[in-house]
């Protein structure tokens, strides 16, 4: 008998989904390179699953695993694909996945960018967060201190005191009354909200984009409330 | 084995060292064998409020030195058995006290006596944390105002993450919150903050209301802990909280305006 044991075991992990009409690679490399740089430390060397549901193109797979180990991302594999995709994508060494559900579903707008409106639409890259890590923080956070979830979600289960700081590069959760300052999105993402039991925050800010105190005194203070990025500036509005 | 229970607040004046020596003097009158630890370095405040201070010959500082014992310095109350003082010095600066040596005394104390009773000095700085860094349990003393609720609030997140517990990845601090001064008149005027306000904001269980009272400052004007003074209201609070200290259930008194008579608005009830 051998001394050494082995385990094969299903596990689950958060992987990136990428939707994109367009997979040619010069199109890619400009997209993604424009994604990547609102929020460059957030996917570095993230893995990502192309999903190919609404393509009937034929993509070269070698060529586009070349080009996402350049941009520091690693290609896993593809998922949505039809037979001949599929054989292609393992000729290329890649996994092919059953499609899963998207737990943020069709809700992640693409942030409207700076597209010329005269031209057409040009195809649009929409990183879809599968399963993004969360931080949990079980207890109270007290004033002077600081939290930060790096590349995560961020959810506490009590208060946020006066004076104190929880920031995270995705959406905080506080589930007990948020009187400092709550910073989401913050390596870029104004897709990332903010959701409070009660709010009475000093700041909230998301993707830089911040509101103090006195722009927070209205219908929604001490009350539960959601605070996000739309369109040109931050909008309040109810947790349900 | 000793429990220590700091007595803590951030924020000065308070009422801190009233409520460590009404507190220390509560659980001796229980039969606890109690000290109350003075670490307000440098300001000496304790003896003061126990009328001891004609008594002190050694301190703290001295024991940490090693110039003097426990035994030569402790002082034994003349009112009360089972408690002992451990004075501050007033000679020397705040920096005097080191983690081991504090450590070395509260070790040797733990083997004597049931309860330490460490009043802490006000702030965040290192004689606040010294005072706060070994306890078992804290008092948050705290006013009902938005500073000093402020700086309770800072105080618990040291208390979680600057204490040996915390360090050592014990079980955290057990934290009460000791509401003082408060003055329901006030309250319902608006210009206080309400009992349920401040527990809201710092969501840590209640040990003890005490009412704003002229007997407070009676009492340390003449050096006996209010505690002592058992026909007035600050006094009876105190009582209670020592009560829920030690696990008692006791419903919260001096909440509400009391309508004054005219015999208690003659001799100030
Ligand atoms: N319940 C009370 N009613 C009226 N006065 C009070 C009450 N509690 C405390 N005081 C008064 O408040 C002042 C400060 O009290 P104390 O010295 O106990 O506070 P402290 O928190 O220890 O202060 P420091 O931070 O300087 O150590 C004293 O004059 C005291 O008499
Ligand atoms: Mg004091």
């Amino acid at each position: 008998m051998s001394e050494h044991s082995l385990e094969l075991k299903g596990s689950l992990f958060p992987l990136s989904v990428l939707h994109c009409s367009d997979l040619s690679i010069s199109s890619l490399q400009s997209l993604l390179t424009a994604k990547l740089a609102q929020a460059p430390a957030f996917f570095y060397q993230a893995p990502i699953v192309i999903n190919l549901q609404d393509n009937d193109s034929n993509p070269d797979f070698i060529a586009l695993k070349q080009l996402f180990t350049e941009l520091k991302l690693v290609l896993v594999g593809v998922t949505g694909a039809n037979a001949a995709q599929k054989v292609a994508a393992q000729q290329a060494g890649l996994a092919v996945l059953q499609a899963g559900k998207s737990n943020t579903a069709k809700a992640v707008e693409p942030a409207p960018q700076s597209t010329t409106p005269e031209r057409s639409a040009p195809a649009q890259v929409v990183v879809q967060h599968q399963a993004m890590d969360s931080k949990i923080v079980e207890q109270n956070v007290r004033s002077g201190q600081q939290i930060y979830a790096k590349g995560a979600d961020l959810i506490i289960k009590g208060a946020v005191g006066a004076g104190a700081e929880v920031i995270a590069d995705g959406n905080i959760h506080i589930y007990g009354s948020l009187r400092g300052k709550a910073i989401a999105g913050a390596s870029g993402d104004s897709s990332k909200r903010i959701y409070c039991y009660n709010m009475q925050a000093e700041l909230v800010s998301i993707a830089g984009n911040y509101w103090l105190s006195h722009s927070l005194q209205g219908e929604f203070w001490g009350k539960p409330a959601c605070i996000r990025w739309q369109g040109e500036s931050l909008v309040i509005s109810e947790l349900v | 084995m000793a429990k220590i229970i700091v007595v803590t607040s951030g924020k000065g004046g308070v009422g801190k060292t009233t409520s460590s020596a009404a507190i220390g003097t509560g659980l001796a009158l229980a039969g606890k064998k109690t000290v109350i630890v003075d670490f307000d370095i440098g300001l000496r405040n304790l003896d003061l409020i126990m009328g001891c201070e004609r008594r002190v010959v050694y301190d703290f500082v001295n024991v940490i030195n090693g110039e003097a014992n426990l035994k030569q310095t402790l002082i034994k109350d003349k009112r009360v058995d089972n408690l002992f003082i451990l004075p501050a010095s007033q000679t020397r600066d705040k920096d005097a006290l080191t983690k081991e040596g504090v450590e070395r005394v509260l070790n040797e104390l733990s083997a004597e006596f049931d309860f330490i009773i460490c009043d802490s000095p006000a702030g965040i700085e290192s004689g606040a944390m010294m005072a706060l860094y070994f306890a078992d349990e804290a008092v948050v003393v705290t006013n009902p105002e938005v500073s000093s609720v402020r700086d309770s609030d800072r105080i618990l997140g040291m208390l979680s993450s600057k204490s040996r517990r915390a360090e050592q990845g014990l079980e955290g601090i057990k934290e009460h919150l000791l509401l003082t001064r408060y003055n329901p008149e006030r309250v319902l005027k608006g210009e206080m903050l309400s009992v349920e306000d401040v527990k809201e904001i710092l969501a840590i269980e209640l040990v003890g209301v005490i009412p704003e009272s002229q007997a407070v400052l009676n009492a340390s004007n003449s050096g006996q802990p209010v505690i002592l003074d058992e026909e007035s209201d600050a006094g009876q609070a105190y009582l209670d909280t020592v009560k829920r200290l030690l696990g008692e259930a006791v419903p919260f008194r001096f909440l509400t305006v009391e309508k004054k008579g005219f015999i208690k608005r003659l001799f100030g009830g």
